[in-house]
Parts: C-alpha cells; structure tokens; sequence
C-alpha cells in the first residue's frame, strides 16, 4: 500500500516536471515579454534594465532552474499588467474558484447519484424517462447558454438571485467564503449549478448504467435468495458497487470543473481564477497563464493520486492485488 | 405419511416475450419429505433451475407463475406478497446458486454478510449473530472460521466460497434448501466435498434438499428421489435407485445410458439423436416425441400424464394401460 502510494507520488513528480517545462516554455514562444510591460517610446538602455532586472537575459537553462525553484516554492514571478505577484494574486482568486467548484461538484454529485439510482430502480416511471430526457439536454448544451439561459429567467425575469460577483465575502485568515452570507450563498446558487450540470447528467448517466449493470449480478440474485430487504439489496449492496467507477469519474470530472469554471465565471462574472486567467490571456500576461497551468495540472495531479488511493479503499480487492505486486 | 416439506401442484411458468408467451414449466408436481434429498435433473432448458427460482419466489419479469400451486409445510407461499415472501425466503427456503465466485458480493466481507443475513432474520444482537457466523463458517467446514470471517471473498478459494455460500443458505435453519447446480463450477475433488457437505447438513437439520444439477453421478451419490425433466415437464420421477437401475421413461433410460461406467462393457455410450426442441416450438402430444425411439401415433397428439408404476411415476403413454387396450 505504501509503495503503491510512493510509486503514485513518484509518477505525479514526474508528470508536474514536464508541465513545468511546457509553462516555462510559454515565457520563450509567446512573444518578448519586455514589449508588454513597456511603451513604444522606451528607450533600448531601459528596455535592457527591465530585461535584466526581470533576469531575462540569463541562459535558459538558468532561468528554467530559477523558474522550477521558485514554482516549488509557489513563487510564479510578477505579474505584468497588475505588477504584484502572481501567487498572491491566484491565492487572492482560489477560495471563489474552490468554493464554486466544490459545491458546483456536490450538487453533481448528490443530484447526479440520487437521480441516476432513481432512474435505474423506477425504469418504467415518467419521472425516469424524465431524468433521462433532461440528462440528454444537460449533456450537449453548451455551459455558456445554459449561464445565459439561468441568469435571464432567475436574474433578470423573476429577480431571485443576483446575476453576476460573488455577494458579500468574509474573511477567514487568507482564505475569503461566500458560505457564511445570504448574499453569498444566494450569488452562489446559479454558478454552482451552471457548472456542475454537466458533470451531474454524466454522473446520472453512469450511475444509472452502473446500477442496472449490477443489479442483474449473480451476488444481487443471491442477496435477494438470502431474503434482505429490497432497501439494503438496493443501497447497501448495488449502490457501493456502483460506486466505484463513480468515485474515479467524479474525481477526475473536480478537475475539469475547477478548469471549466473559466467559462462559467466569466459568464457569472465569479471573482476566481478562471477569470483571472481570461484577463490574463487578453494582455498576454504570460506569469499569470503559466501559473494558472502548473495550479491546474497540480490539482489534477492530486486528484489522481487521490482517486487511485480511494479505490482501494472502496474495493478490497484492488488493496491485495496492489499489496502483492508491491 | 406426514406432511411434505415442500408440495408443488400443476405449476406452471410462462414467459410473456414480444412475440408470443412461453411456458418454460408446464404442469410439474412433486413433493420432498423432511430430511429427503430430491434430484432434479434434465439438459439445459429443461426448466430445473426455473422450477427452483418459482419455489423461493424469484422469477422475474416478464416472466410469472401462471398456475399451481406450491406448499412450504402446509402454507400456500406462490401467490404472497412481495413483502411477506422476502421473509421466507432466507429464513424457511435457502438457496445456493451455482457459481460461488459470483455469488458473494465482493466488497463485503464474508462475516458481514452472514451477519446481515442472521440479522435479517433473528432478532439476535450484532455479536451474537457474529458469534453464529463463526459456528456457522466452522460447521461448514472453514478452517480458522474466527479469523476468516473478515476475509472478502476474493480471499478464498471456489470450494470454499461455496461453503461460505452454504453458511448463507443455512444461516436461518430454513426447512428446505434449493441448491442450483451447487457443484458444476467446481473441480471434482471439490465437487465431492461439497456434496458430501450438503448431504450432511440435510441429514443433521432434517432439511429437505432440491439439488438441481445435470450430474447423474452427483445424484446417484446424494439423492434420495429423483425428478428428471424434460421441456418443463417431470418425465419420470421415483426413488433415485429405481430410475438410475430401471429406467422406464425412453428419456431417462437415454440418460442413464449415457452415463460412463468404470465397470461396463467396452461399447459406446447411448446417444440421444437431436436436441430439446426450443420453447416456442415444442410439439403437440408428448414434448418428447420427436427423438423417442418408440414413438407412435398417440405420442403426437396426447399430452402424457404422470402414471404410477410401482415407487416411479412416468409420463408416457407406454405405460398406459389403456394402450394396452387400444392395441
């Protein structure tokens, strides 16, 4: 267990060093960084100064070092349109990103298992053929139209909820929630499920699947044979081993929500890093973009060796099979 | 004669399809006493196995018990409510299916799923169904049963999750076991043991057994009475020395030929020409009469009913008497 759990890490190390590669390569391939920060009128002494200063006339082997070393200690440079440092400025950002994501995942995540067990167990109901129907549409419509198509009817038709920011905020240390207002939580409702509509109808589609797939299981028939009752067949034994291939999707799909969420925070106009990262992309703010793919793959990264640990916690049987091979 | 632990009259089962309504179990009857072990043997489709899923009350749609009746100990249990025959089953019917390495759910251990079943159907405490469990693992024969029970069942070989089956089957002292096929995915080494096993158990308990399998050998060894089927129909049923010695049924005598002997004659084994004719094209008259060597006219039209002779009945219209007349 704890080899498999090194030997995880060790790949991880690994991936993340040639991401690094890839975001130190952008300050080289995207153009000269020193004619974003300057004017046309700068004079070439000066341009040189701020190229110095910024240590970009160093060999590149020296700067990629200098660049790792200052990544691993979450020092991704100064950002040039807002001339503060990046990290500061994605620390700023990840509690609204973090708390969208984890809720918008939530939401997928109770809806999407609740609605995908219901549809496997009531197959025949209207409300089931409902489900699938709405899973259809939460699946191939575009995440952009259905912030749109939410903010029109809630925010400008009826006036419930706020159609744009994140409500008022509270400080807890560094970290800003919007959990803890009404305000908050109300400018939270919209994003969160214009985020995680996606991930919940896959989740309902695969857990629906899953669940149909294992209730027609040999140790199902046998549990039925043994007389237990319809809700512990039902919940205790399909639904666990249902989850299982839920958990890796889920968790692979918190990625994807915490990479997605540009779109729906720019929609929303969400203060997290995905807009950060939009504004970033608009005045080539190349520190900002690469630290905002070294964050992202680093979370992806985690999640991964997250999801792969939790396995085995789920499924026995991955726990000897990795303690034998270990 | 006491009552019969398990009584089946006239049951019928039909499959309703797209296309047409099968009955896969036409007209069968039998009965197992107290502490007997009944056969039920038959090629594949010959609906041994959905007989079993209509005692214990499993059949799913689309299929359905369309007629007959079926007594556990004087109690009519075919037509319950979903509800009330959940609580038979586990408790006053067992039943061990034929794959154990399918049968456990792999992400329980073996304990918490005898536990569960104990509990379901006792009111004992969590330890002491534990405490049951352990005596159950050990009466199974389960070598260490204290410290196996937190074993998953991938942690056990086929034979022995077939033991850890048959704890789950007996955990509630059901008075029948319904044992479908419970030796065919084993090795025969195994094999034996197990039915040796559930031969033991029968006799401890007083448990009626139905052992439904293909085995002849397996039932010449365990069974008391033997029901062999054919196209959802009994063809001949009667004490298992009987029927395996003095066939009378054209089928069964072409089954038992067909069983290698180590003593026998150096010749080749009794082969029976065609194949079980598919349940939605099953012939008018005897079901069998396709492939019967002694085949005559009546056999095409007339449906045989079980006839008497001696400790066997036989469905066949050989054994007629009023054929006897007519010729």
């Amino acid at each position: 267990m704890l080899a498999f759990t090194l030997r995880r890490m060790l790949q991880a190390i690994g991936v993340m060093l040639a991401v690094g590669v890839i975001a130190f390569s952008m300050f080289r391939f995207a153009g000269d960084p020193v004619n974003q920060i300057v004017s046309i009128d700068t004079s070439a002494a000066e341009r040189a100064s701020i190229r110095q200063s910024l240590g970009l006339d160093d060999p590149v082997l020296v700067q990629f070092a200098r660049y790792f070393i200052d990544a691993v200690q979450f020092k991704f440079g100064v950002s040039y349109q807002f001339r503060l440092p990046v990290s500061s400025l994605l620390m700023e950002r990840l509690p609204a990103t973090l708390e969208l994501a984890i809720c918008a995942t939530l939401f997928a995540m109770v809806a999407g298992i609740l609605m995908g067990v219901y549809s496997a167990l009531r197959r025949d109901t209207v409300l089931a053929k409902l489900f699938q129907a709405v899973s259809l549409i939460g699946i191939s419509l575009p995440t952009f139209l259905i912030g749109i198509l939410l903010i029109y009817l809630f925010a400008v038709t009826l006036g419930w909820l706020p159609s744009f920011g994140r409500g008022e905020v509270v400080k807890l240390g560094w970290w800003t929630t919007g959990l803890l207002t009404v305000s908050g939580l109300k400018a939270l409702i919209m994003p969160a499920i214009t985020l995680g509509l996606f991930q919940m109808t896959l989740i309902m589609r695969l857990v629906r699947a899953e669940m149909l797939e294992v209730l027609r299981t040999d140790y199902i028939r046998f549990a039925r044979a043994r007389g237990l009752t319809t809700r512990a067949i039902h919940f205790g034994h399909a639904l666990k081993n249902t989850l299982v291939p839920v958990i890796t999707v889920a968790g692979l799909q918190f990625g994807s929500v915490i990479a997605f969420s540009i779109i729906t925070e720019t929609v929303f106009q969400w203060p997290g890093m995905g807009l950060l990262f939009v504004q970033a992309v608009q005045n080539v703010d190349i520190p900002i973009m690469a630290a905002y793919l070294l964050m992202v793959s680093l979370i992806f990264v985690t999640i991964n060796l997250v999801v792969d640990i939790l396995y085995t916690v789920v499924d026995p049987r991955l726990r000897s099979t990795v303690g034998r091979a270990s | 004669m006491t009552q019969p632990v398990l009584s089946v009259r006239n049951l019928e089962v039909e499959f309703v399809t797209r296309r047409a309504t099968l009955r896969a179990i036409n007209g069968v009857s039998f009965d197992i006493a107290r502490g007997e072990v009944l056969g039920v043997v038959g090629e594949s489709g010959a609906g041994k196995s959905v007989t079993g899923l209509a005692v214990i009350g499993l059949i799913d749609p689309p299929g359905r018990i369309s007629a007959g009746e079926i007594e556990l100990s004087g109690t009519r249990i075919d037509h319950l409510p979903p509800e009330q025959i959940r609580r038979i089953r586990g408790k006053r019917i067992g039943m061990i299916f034929q794959d154990p390495l399918t049968s456990l759910n792999p992400l329980y251990r073996i304990g918490d799923q005898i536990v569960e079943t104990i509990r379901t159907h006792t009111n004992l405490t969590e330890t002491a169904a534990r405490k049951r469990a352990i005596d159950l693992l050990a009466e199974v024969g389960i070598p260490a049963p204290e410290k196996r029970i937190d074993g998953y069942p991938h942690e056990f070989s086929g034979g022995m999750r077939q033991r850890v089956v048959i704890a789950l089957a007996i955990c509630a002292e059901p008075e029948l076991i319904i044992a479908d096929e419970p030796t065919t995915a084993l090795d025969v080494s195994v094999q034996a043991q197990i039915i040796a096993l559930i031969k033991r158990l029968g006799r401890d308990h007083g448990t009626a057994v139905m052992l439904v399998t293909h085995d002849m050998g397996v039932i010449a060894e365990t069974c008391d009475r033997v029901a062999v089927m054919y196209s959802g129909r009994i063809a001949e049923i009667g004490p298992v020395q009987e029927v395996v010695r003095n066939p009378l049924h054209p089928y069964a005598k072409g089954l038992m030929g067909a069983i290698p002997t180590l003593a026998g004659e150096d010749k080749r084994l009794v082969q029976i020409p065609g194949s079980m004719p598919r349940l939605s094209a099953i012939p008018p008259g005897c079901p069998f009469n396709p492939r019967c060597a002694f085949v005559f006219d009546r056999c095409r039209v007339d449906r045989p009913e079980p006839i008497r002779q001696g400790t066997q009945a036989v469905a066949c219209h050989l054994f007629d008497p009023v054929k006897e007349t007519a010729a």
